[in-house]
């Protein structure tokens, strides 16, 4: 398939390179560099998720050709510094496990090198002739990366923000696998042996489903050349297809779930779960990217002109609807005291859009910031790469330039049914030490 | 308006003075939608005792983040709303030595940059609105006082110095604020926001010389002299104190070391000290250095360990970071491969490697129209052209490497700051 759009000046072409192995050329010459996204999708689930997270570490250090670190620096070095790095996403409950890497335009290289086709061919390298002496990962490499691991799933706890968002979510769909972190959790790492990660490797090339992104100005039939002869190495395949994610429409409980924390922190965390239902794949999406801009996702909304400019009870809140679970969280920061104020206030401005109190200038606002925020995404590599991984995963067929137009036609009644729809679930406050007022949750 | 062309990165550069001394600076981008406009004044967190009026005068910390919260107020509402409704993403942030307001939009680009010049250089105050932003502010610095990070770098920095400014934080604390009144912000406004002490920079798709135009219409026409600074005496290169560390909510210990350097003077200088200092750090304990994977391979240091270099108010420093189990002996492994550099001097092979990747990131950085702008901006305030790196970059060998490392990274001038997990 081949589209092209003239007002986003790139163009794009898909295929599917081999049995459940597709690709997507976005193609453009406004860039000083390239990259290249290779995605292996997996259902995340407690028993693989953190086998999945450890997998791309553990292959990022060293291949058959490049056996170790010092050799993986040494080639990307030679290439105008390619930057080669493990990614792990999570979208919905599909955990998206591979390699970035991204390199400078060939057009900007020093007497005419030509860096693309070396770099393909490192990432299919890395990926596919891992460095196995024995037949298995080397439990080295394993048992470093496990420890690497274990410390970033221990490191949450550094950023407060971030950590009240994780534990909000751990604990509203516990019985979900969107309540797993995209990095699985300890226990599950500490389990994980160089054999085990092998064989989840072998897995994981087999049957799941592969999704590569191209991004700069090289052609379609140069990057998908390139790109099967690093393919070369994969083993026989069959169809794969997408994982699903599980929409769960209403709360788990019939009254608000209330969850809190102690740390020693000076500043207290509330974040606060919705369920919403709608996500990327329904055709009211753009609606929803509305309401969360009217709520709280931008500095004109309700939210942060409410609760942080009129009420000055934090340094920021604001408001994150996930387009492929239906889940919405408002994520704030309050002076401990405040906690109730902030929560009371949270609520009633969503009641405020559920009553219909949306001014002319709260949507035209929304709407202008919606629009922005696609149009700037256009103009980073990184940002179009996710706006089309994002329609992959929700499997919708329009592009995503056209959400732009669609979001043009919203009206203030489609924001106000979604908000109808937007059900709280749970609470989640993290205080510090000493705060001994329990009867305020 | 004057035009200058880098061939080789394919980039062109507009510049202009208005006769109140604002620099103007445009780098056209077509096939862009994107335009990104950066207002910024040549005033930060350090800049607390200046000449007013020929006299000088003492200021609390945290004025200049202040201002940079309560310039979004005018008399007729909120500057942050306005471009916000229209269409723009504004944001703003405040440095040690510099202070920042811009927006990106797709539409109506000259409306939105009518906006951000005029908010900017016409300051609102009253005592009402500085009492509420105190209220904010505070909670913002409550904020980044748990925030690990921020304590590690603050702890360096006075673990490194013993006056110079930078070692406050740029917010201030909880009690300098209070000391804020709507006359301290007027009086900075008027000392510092002068466009002579200004630069305005676009990036994107326009016309450079609508800029130029928006610009001369909406800003003051008087020029005033660039304000005189004083960032207290010139301190020695030897560190306060060799070692700092506290407890915090961290899963494992986080360091910061550092290294005092000899400032370097005005001009393309600054610049070279930053591209050789950059280089050197690279082939000390960079990604692709021997001292890396071989303390990677140990487990003692990870992928978030990295180097930097920092110059500001007549001082310079480098970091050196990350997290690990035993700060102490990564602190001593890295003088250990300092005194090893000293002696065997650099791998070439490397050097000429690291070279080739510095080149690569060069032209990378080049995508981000925030990067351009600020280092643009950064280049005007401190006289040198950031265009010109990937020259100096060029030029470089080991020779001019081994001299930076023997003159600068030198173990007496350095020091560690360390989180610890709380027991």
């Amino acid at each position: 398939m081949i589209k092209l759009s003239f007002i986003s000046l790139h163009s794009v072409h898909k295929s599917e390179l081999l049995p459940g192995v597709f690709f997507t050329c976005i193609n453009t010459d406004k860039f000083k560099s390239g990259c290249i996204t290779v995605n292996m999708l997996c259902g995340l689930s407690h028993e693989t998720a953190a086998a999945n997270a450890l997998l791309p570490r553990v292959l990022r250090r060293g291949s058959k050709n490049l056996p170790d670190m010092e050799s993986i620096s040494a080639a990307l070095d030679e290439l105008y510094g390619v930057r080669l790095e493990p990614i792990v996403r999570k979208k919905g409950e599909i955990q998206s496990v591979g390699l970035y890497c991204d390199f400078p335009d060939d057009r900007y290289i020093p007497g005419g090198e030509s860096v693309l086709e070396r770099a393909v061919g490192i990432v299919g390298d890395i990926l596919l002739n891992p460095y196995m002496p024995g037949g298995n990962f080397c439990s080295d490499y394993t048992e470093s990366e496990k420890s690497n691991l274990i410390d970033d799933i221990r490191a949450a706890i550094n950023d407060k923000r971030g950590y009240a968002v994780d534990r909000l979510l751990e604990e509203m769909c516990a019985g979900e696998a969107y309540g797993i972190s995209k990095l699985g959790n300890e226990s599950e790492a500490a389990e994980i042996t160089a054999e085990s990660l092998t064989a989840r490797y072998n897995e994981i090339v087999r049957n799941s489903r592969i999704e590569i992104f191209y991004c700069g100005s090289a052609d379609f039939e140069r990057v998908k050349a390139a790109l099967m002869s690093a393919l070369a190495p994969l083993p026989g395949r069959k169809e794969a297809g997408l994982p699903v994610t599980n929409i769960i429409y209403s709360p788990v409980s019939d009254t608000p779930r209330h969850f809190k924390e102690k740390l020693d922190v000076s500043q207290g965390k509330l974040t606060v779960g919705f369920r919403i239902g709608d996500t990327m794949k329904n055709p009211n999406y753009p609606a929803l990217m509305m309401f969360n801009a009217i709520y709280g996702g931008t500095i004109s909304s309700k939210l942060f002109l409410n609760v942080r400019e009129r009420l000055s009870l934090c340094y920021y809140a604001s408001s994150m609807a996930d387009k492929h679970k239906g889940v919405m969280l408002v994520s704030s920061g309050v002076e401990f005291a405040n906690f109730n104020t902030a929560l009371d206030e949270i609520l009633i401005q969503l009641e405020n859009i559920k009553n219909g109190d949306i001014s002319d200038w709260e949507y035209t606002a929304a709407k202008r910031s919606v629009i922005t925020s696609i149009k700037s995404a256009l103009d980073r590599p990184g940002g179009l790469e996710e706006l089309y991984f994002d329609t992959v995963v929700a499997s919708v067929s329009y592009d995503p330039v056209d959400i732009s137009d669609m979001i043009e036609a919203v009206t203030i009644r489609d924001v106000i049914d979604i908000a109808s729809g937007v059900k709280l679930d749970s609470v989640y406050f993290l205080c510090g030490l000493d705060f001994t007022e329990d009867n305020s949750i | 308006m004057k035009l200058n062309e880098y061939k080789e990165i394919n980039e062109r550069l507009y510049t202009a003075k208005l006769p109140n001394g604002l620099p103007v600076f445009v780098v056209p981008k077509p096939g862009f939608h994107k335009k990104y406009a950066f207002f910024a004044t040549d005033y930060g967190g350090v800049d607390r005792r200046f000449q007013l009026a020929g006299k000088w005068t003492d200021t609390p910390a945290g004025v200049a983040h202040f201002l940079e919260h309560k310039l979004f107020d005018t008399e007729d509402g909120n500057a942050l709303e306005r471009l916000s409704a229209n269409g723009a993403s504004p944001n703003a942030y405040t440095a040690s030595d510099i202070t920042a307001y811009y927006f990106e939009c797709i539409d109506d680009f000259s409306e939105n940059l009518e906006i951000l010049l005029d908010f900017v250089s016409v300051p609102y105050f009253t005592k009402e609105s500085v009492e509420k932003e105190q209220g904010i502010i505070d909670q913002e610095i409550r904020m980044v006082e748990d925030d690990p990070d921020f304590n590690l770098y603050y702890g360096l920095l006075k673990s490194l110095f013993k006056e110079n400014p930078v070692r406050d934080s740029v917010a201030g604390t909880v009690e300098s604020i209070k000391k804020i009144t709507a006359n301290t912000l007027y009086d900075c406004h008027k000392v510092f926001y002068a466009p002579s002490n200004m630069a305005l920079c676009v990036v994107g798709d326009v016309d450079p010389s609508m800029v130029y135009d928006i610009a001369e219409k909406i800003l003051p026409t008087e020029k005033s002299e660039i304000p005189l600074r004083d960032y207290g005496t010139k301190e020695g290169l030897s560190p306060v104190t060799a070692n700092i560390s506290k407890e915090m909510e961290v899963s494992l210990p986080i360091f910061l070391a550092g290294c005092k350097l000899t400032p370097g003077a005005h001009g393309q200088d600054v610049l070279r000290l930053e591209v050789i200092s950059a280089i050197a750090l690279e082939l000390l304990c960079g990604h692709s250095s021997p001292f890396y994977h071989r303390l990677y391979a140990e487990g003692l240091i990870n992928a978030d360990f990295s180097a930097s270099f920092d110059s500001t108010a007549g001082v310079a420093y480098t970091m050196f970071g990350g997290e690990t189990r035993d700060p102490g002996r990564v602190f001593a492994e890295l003088k250990k491969e300092l005194s090893n550099l000293l002696s065997h001097g650099p791998d070439t092979a490397l050097f000429e490697r690291i070279k080739k990747a510095a080149i690569g990131s060069h032209i990378r950085a080049l995508n981000s129209f925030g990067v351009l702008a600020a280092s643009i901006s950064e280049g005007h305030f401190k006289g040198f052209d950031p265009f010109t790196a990937p020259v100096i970059l060029s030029k470089l060998t080991v020779d001019d490497i081994s001299e930076f490392i023997s003159k600068n990274l030198v173990s007496d001038n350095m020091a560690i700051s360390i989180i610890n997990p709380i027991k």
